[in-house]
């Protein structure tokens, strides 16, 4: 009875990550540390699984650390790049529309005296080149960009900003948690040298992720106390959900990939044509384009407030997102609609974020675009 | 009765059953959406309904931001509360932000009295205007039937489908004084399904159902106060401007902090202790706003601090009419107070209240409330109070 329409947020575990896991849970428990056939078995395990997330990006298994998400990831990227490179400058250039996990330590890093550029975005939620130019100088040690926005989809031109950083001495850092289940990724190509995804965007389990970090691009650990993940990561690692991890990158090929993104670039365009056929006034926050990251379709219903809409949807059992909880459950305004639209902007709070995921059908589209008009309309009544 | 019991016995049985079925029918359709604080009452609130067979739906309402430097902040802990009681019943749970709402229309109320030198009693005007009317909004948007909260109150609806106020069953916590300046249409939106049951029941059944809240230290105080300092909290918003402390003769007592921190008949914080020929202590017993002086008088049943009638503004009744232009009914002039004989005499929505016996402390600002038995009629604010024909200084 309830349809799942929030997979920006997280996605439920495919059915062979599940297998894998609990085969993982039920066999191999040993820790990849120990010197003893158990031991062993384990860190196979992390060998072939460190394998397959390397190839997935185009990089060497030894230039992967396991961590426990994304954030853990951008902390460490940004944080350490940061304190490990401050002789070579005190310079940062990021994003507006950045996740907390990036921004977070931004500010903490402003506050130690470090200068942070944030870029700003138009109303399609997209930065300017030309404000990357002006802003990278010879004091930038750290550019991060995030590859795809969890809000609106836009997608960042990282292959561009990595061209430009070829011959600068800035290290680049892309946030690439909401892209990697739907984008081609090769490190190379795109010229990044830090790179922060989590599995449980891309029906792996949660509680783990990665960091790509480019050979030789070495600063000490954030986490201390162990020699695993080549002193780069302090703590047991979690295998079984490594496993699991690498066996939902496993299933999505880049052909999956593309037959994704035209699937859900499907969905936004039925949505739009329920919604018209039916009369419902509405804005697409962004826009549609093909090559954004289709699963994430933003809208805006005027004179309908985004809490009294999401509540609605959930009581009738369609789970889309709001925004993102803060303290009490109540609803933090966008920082992502704000840099887009500005504070004064009244879609920042009449606004929905739907995300397609893997399992979202034709049918529950349907459904939710008759649930959706039937709300909105009689909201809009009242 | 045992030679055809069997055949009555089912036909009673399906008749209960019928019964049964038709009332968790009625109220599966029926959607009340539940204000949950995070507390013992709308916990049970919320629990009773759903085994009333209610489509219930919890909402915890966060009206003030009290995060301090650490991040810390009590609402989180409330809606914690709020989501493992709502999951241990098996109901849905949100949250509403109406911090703009509570300090446009309740805070800033708040201070606005404070600055007049009055006693404010937000309470009363949360319920008012944010409890049964943004709330009551909100759970229209979530298309809602009824709304409920856990208030110690209790409701009869006549004949005529008029429905009417009455004391909570518990005589300790009845909160009608504070639901007093609802009307009818917010009335017949509101249920109260705690209000027939004494605090300890209340208790009983949440241990008994083991929820979270069972055990939860009541909440006291003005809900955007807490348990802080009440002189440090109003200091941050309102200046404090000291002045003169004097007898009602004129007779200097040295300094006081600002009239805001007082209240009519408090005794303590004044400073000052008995004399050689009297040494009963001090209190309160009036303010002269204009030249910013405290009056303070002897003996806790000090003249000055007698009424015997006062004037009172914004009248309303919850049935929406008066029972008649001029009636004698009891009254309380604040929370708890035992009731008191009055007559009542109506202009509009101004009253004259003349007390059938003096009463010691009427302050300007807080509420009066008239009772017929146990129905709550209805209430206004206190402007004036009076010692016969002379205003008391209490402003």
């Amino acid at each position: 009875m309830h349809t799942y329409l929030d997979n920006a947020a997280t996605t439920p575990m495919a059915q062979q990550v599940i297998a894998v896991m609990a085969e993982q849970m039920q066999q191999d428990f040993g820790n990849p540390s120990s010197t003893h056939w158990f031991g062993r078995t384990a860190h196979t395990v992390m060998d072939q699984s460190r394998q397959t997330l390397a190839q997935s990006i185009g990089a060497k298994p030894t230039e992967l650390q396991f961590t426990s998400g994304a954030t853990e990831a951008n902390n460490t990227a940004i944080l350490q790049t940061a304190h490990s490179r401050q002789a070579l400058g005190r310079h940062i250039i990021t994003t507006a529309i950045e996740h907390p996990s990036v921004l977070k330590p931004m500010a903490q890093l402003e506050q130690e005296g470090f200068t942070v550029t944030y870029l700003p975005v138009d109303e399609t939620g997209q930065i300017s080149l030309a404000d990357f130019d002006a802003a990278l100088d010879d004091e930038t040690i750290l550019v991060s960009v995030m590859m795809g926005n969890n809000e609106m989809g836009s997608h960042l031109p990282i292959a561009a900003i990595g061209t430009r950083l070829a011959a600068h001495q800035a290290w680049f850092h892309t946030d690439a948690t909401q892209a990697y289940g739907l984008l081609p990724i090769d490190v190379d190509a795109l010229g990044v040298d830090l790179l922060s995804v989590s599995a449980h965007k891309l029906n792996g389990p949660k509680g783990v992720g990665f960091l790509y970090r480019r050979a030789d691009h070495n600063f000490p650990p954030l986490m201390r106390g162990g020699e695993q993940e080549m002193k780069r990561r302090a703590g047991t690692e979690n295998v079984v959900s490594i496993a699991g991890f690498a066996e939902a990158v496993r299933l999505i090929s880049d052909q999956e990939k593309a037959d994704r993104q035209a699937k859900y670039l499907g969905f936004k365009h039925q949505i739009m044509a329920g919604l018209r056929a039916a009369d419902v006034a509405f804005e697409v926050n962004g826009t549609v384009q093909a090559d954004a990251l289709n699963h994430v379709f933003n809208l805006w219903f005027p004179g309908v407030s985004t809490y009294a809409l999401q509540t609605n949807l959930d009581l009738a059992g369609f789970a889309v997102s709001g925004g993102s909880a803060c303290t009490a459950g109540s609803l933090e305004p966008s920082h992502v609609l704000t840099a887009m639209y500005g504070a004064a902007s009244p879609r920042i709070a009449e606004s929905i974020r739907v995300s397609f995921g893997s399992t979202t059908t034709a049918l529950e589209i349907t459904q939710f675009t008759t649930v959706l008009t039937k709300i909105v309309t009689r909201l809009r009544k009242k | 009765m045992k030679a055809t019991g069997i055949d009555d016995l089912q036909i009673g049985e399906l008749q209960n059953l019928i019964e049964m079925m038709v009332i968790f029918l009625d109220n599966s359709n029926t959607r009340v959406v539940v204000g949950m604080s995070g507390g013992v009452d709308s916990s049970v609130t919320a629990l009773l309904l759903k085994q009333q067979g209610y489509d219930v739906v919890g909402v915890f309402m966060k009206n003030w931001d009290d995060t301090d430097e650490n991040g810390v902040c009590t609402a989180t802990t409330d809606y914690e509360d709020v989501a493992k009681v709502a999951s241990e019943i098996g109901i849905p749970y949100y949250a509403i932000n109406f911090e703009k709402e509570y300090w446009d229309r309740v805070f800033q109320y708040f201070l606005d009295e404070y600055k007049a030198g009055r006693t404010p009693n937000p309470d009363v005007m949360c319920n008012k205007e944010i409890k049964f009317k943004a709330f009551l909004d909100y759970a229209d948007e979530l298309d809602a039937d009824y709304i409920a909260m856990g208030h110690y109150a209790q409701t009869r609806t006549d004949e005529a489908g008029t429905v009417h106020m009455l004391r909570g069953a518990d005589g300790n916590k009845d909160q009608t004084y504070f639901l007093s300046q609802l009307a009818q249409k917010q009335l017949k939106r509101a249920l109260f399904p705690i209000g027939h049951l004494q605090k300890p029941e209340v208790r009983a059944i949440a241990a008994e159902y083991g929820l979270a809240t069972a055990k939860k230290k009541d909440s006291t105080g003005i809900c955007f106060i807490g348990e802080r300092n009440f002189k440090q909290f109003l200091s941050t918003y309102l200046p404090a401007q000291p002045g003169q402390m004097m007898t009602t003769d004129g007779v200097p007592m040295g300094q006081h902090d600002g009239l805001m921190y007082y209240t009519i008949g408090q005794r303590s914080g004044l400073g000052i202790g008995g004399n050689s020929q009297n040494s009963e202590p001090w209190f309160v017993v009036g303010k002269d706003l204009a030249h910013n002086v405290l009056y303070v008088g002897q003996g806790f049943n000090n003249p000055a601090l007698m009424a015997t009638s006062l004037d009172a503004s914004g009248m309303s009744f919850f049935t929406g009419h008066a029972p008649a232009q001029t009636f004698h009914c009891t009254a309380k002039f604040r929370y708890r107070q035992a009731d008191t004989g009055v007559t009542v005499t109506l202009d509009g929505d101004r009253a004259k209240i003349v007390f059938d016996e003096p009463v010691r402390a009427i302050t300007p600002g807080q509420a009066v409330v008239l009772y017929e038995g146990e129905e709550c009629l209805g209430g206004g604010t206190i402007d004036l109070a009076y010692n016969e024909a002379k205003v008391l200084q209490y402003i």
